[in-house]
């Protein structure tokens, strides 16, 4: 029997000879990340379990994105206690200030995570490197701490979906889309403890950064991972990036899968999350009068300079309709130097929008961009649930860039087939 | 090891910004944590419960973020354990980790009303209700989970053995 491009990826980091879905494993991890929620509680696990020095100082991620800039003291001490065990242990990939990103922008953007490797994070959203081929997962605070210590992890195989989709993609439909809509037909436990692994040809064609906007967004189907076949784009992508070998791996034509579901994405409109579960999906078509009281372009979902384009060419020569509060949030430093040169921040501006340092902040409801009791928002966030932005009976609907540029501007969710 | 308390029942999804609201998360102090256990689906959730009370959640209880605080908050406030018809992987990992032990059974939720005394014994596998002595099967915790709940947590337990 054929492996799984994901089960490939965890025997490779093990000494077994087979694997299979179902079974338990000891596998060494190539990158651990936490950020300054969840590294806080790693590393006093770290110091309980008798750490002193971790596995490998260059195998360990530790990005300072989500109360950043620290939006309160508790927040600083946090960014403090990590940043003192960053330099203890001479991390190197340790970001804050003004190198700081969205994590899962910026450890691609930076090729610390690549093709064919097996990274953990102590965030959900670790399952967007899944886009580059890698096997990447979420774990909580324990598991970073004994993968700090060790570099192992143990692991349950997940047996894998697979998607097929084929089909060319409707103008302003966007790899969002396409796993907006996956997740309203599967659910938000559709994959539970499952591999998702995206194929056909409208994959093939994929650019890198919808790739890893369907990623990352795998963990709301409750998968463990979500995983595309490198292939091209990905190695545009990744050589002038990678700092060392990486590998691809595909999927063996006899390989098993759980279910196999087919999809054709000309049939699929831009598609809306409606509060408060990713998977209350409607298409655009159908949302009905919507208005809103802030738009939010950027997140780890959807921050990259290709969402920015997308916004910028929606906005340029627009503004924001009166009463709502449009924030554009460039991911990494590096999107927003490039969003500069390219005119982009300056249609933002013009377009009366908030331009955010980068910052997980607004989507979990830290902070730049709360929201009050009974407002509403559209985002190019991941997650709609109750109070994730905000006041518990604020609102929060899920969308790609383009949706949320032309509803900003209209006030009201809405197409960008309205405004171009 | 025997649980014994009222239930405390919620929905489906119950998702970890429920259990824990991110705006909250600029800490990991467990007392803090507490104070808004599971606030944003029942803002006086902390005022009602009891020491030792069970939270039985429906359909993928704990999903959303990997964020440990959502275990942690809910064993500071003094819940014993939690029962659910299926749980989020992450969350799942998260709560032994901590060590709030965490049980699936479908069943009950199905036949339970918020309120009731029940006693979970972990090593037989069984659930009693007290009114009607009713009782339903789950699978046990083995006994080196057991230890490891016991010791407060995965870290605790390495530490210690």
């Amino acid at each position: 029997m054929g492996h799984t491009i994901t089960e490939k990826i965890l025997m490779a980091h093990t000494d077994l000879q087979d694997i299979s879905a179902g079974q338990l494993i000891n596998a060494r991890v190539d990158i651990a990340l936490g950020n300054d929620i969840t590294a806080p509680i790693a590393i006093k696990e770290f110091r309980q379990a008798g750490g002193k020095k971790v596995f490998d100082k260059d195998k360990v991620a530790l990005v300072l994105d989500h109360f950043t800039p620290n939006k309160d003291i508790n927040s600083a001490m946090q960014c403090k206690f990590v940043r003192e065990f960053a330099l203890e242990q001479n991390i190197t990939h340790f970001y804050e200030g003004g190198k700081v990103g969205i994590e899962h922008a910026l450890l691609p953007e930076a090729g610390i995570v690549l093709p064919g490797d097996l990274v953990i994070g102590a965030d959900s959203h670790t399952c967007t490197y899944g886009g580059l081929g890698a096997f990447a997962t979420g774990v909580g605070s324990t598991d970073l701490a004994a993968a700090m210590l060790t570099g192992e992890l143990w692991f349950k195989v997940p047996p894998s979906m697979k998607f097929i989709i084929s089909g060319s993609l409707q103008k302003w439909v966007s790899g969002k889309d396409l796993i907006l809509h996956i997740i309203g037909l599967i659910g938000v436990d559709g994959a539970l403890y499952k591999a998702m692994e995206f194929a056909g040809e409208t994959i093939s064609k994929l650019p890198m950064a919808d790739r890893l906007a369907m990623a990352n967004m795998a963990i709301e189907a409750g998968a463990k991972n979500g995983i595309f076949p490198p292939d091209e784009i990905t190695r545009e992508y990744v050589e002038n990036r990678a700092k060392r070998p990486y590998t691809f791996y595909a999927s063996d034509p006899d390989a098993e899968y759980s279910d196999v579901i087919e999809i054709d994405a000309g049939l699929i409109e831009p598609q809306v999350a409606f509060p408060h579960l990713p998977s209350n999906v409607k298409p655009i078509s159908r949302a009905g009068n919507v208005k809103i009281d802030q738009s939010l372009i950027g997140s780890c979902t959807n921050g990259r300079i290709e969402d920015l384009r997308i916004a910028a060419e929606i906005l340029k020569g627009r503004k924001a309709a009166a009463g709502v509060r449009l924030i554009v949030v460039p991911a990494t430093p590096a999107i927003y130097r490039q969003a500069l040169e390219e005119g982009l921040l300056e249609t933002f501006l013009a377009a009366e929008a908030v331009i955010s340092p980068p910052s997980c902040g607004a989507c979990l409801g830290g902070h730049i961009g709360i929201l009050a009791e009974g407002e509403r928002a559209i985002a190019t966030t991941n997650r709609n649930f109750v109070g994730r932005m905000g006041h518990p009976k604020s609102e929060v609907y899920l969308a790609s860039p383009a949706i949320c540029a032309a509803s900003a501007v209209l006030g009201r969710i809405a197409s960008p087939e309205e405004l171009i | 090891m025997i649980y014994k308390g009222r239930v405390w029942k919620f929905g489906d999804n119950i998702d970890t910004d429920a259990i824990i609201p991110a705006r909250y998360l600029n800490t990991s102090d467990p007392k803090e944590l507490a104070a808004h256990c599971m606030e944003d689906a029942d803002a006086e959730f902390v005022n009602k419960i009891k020491e030792g009370d069970i939270i039985l959640g429906g359909e993928n209880f704990g999903c959303g973020s990997s964020r440990e605080h959502a275990p942690i908050a809910i064993k500071a406030a003094g819940i014993s354990c939690v029962i659910a018809k299926s749980f989020a992987r992450i969350f799942y990992r998260n709560a032994f980790n901590m060590g709030l032990p965490i049980f699936e059974s479908a069943q009950l939720w199905e036949e339970v009303s918020a309120g009731e005394e029940i006693s979970l014994d972990s090593v037989r596998g069984e659930i009693t209700v007290a009114a009607t002595k009713k009782t339903y099967t789950i699978n046990p915790i083995p006994p080196f989970m057991e230890r490891l709940i016991a010791d407060g947590g995965l870290m605790k337990h390495i530490a210690r053995r």
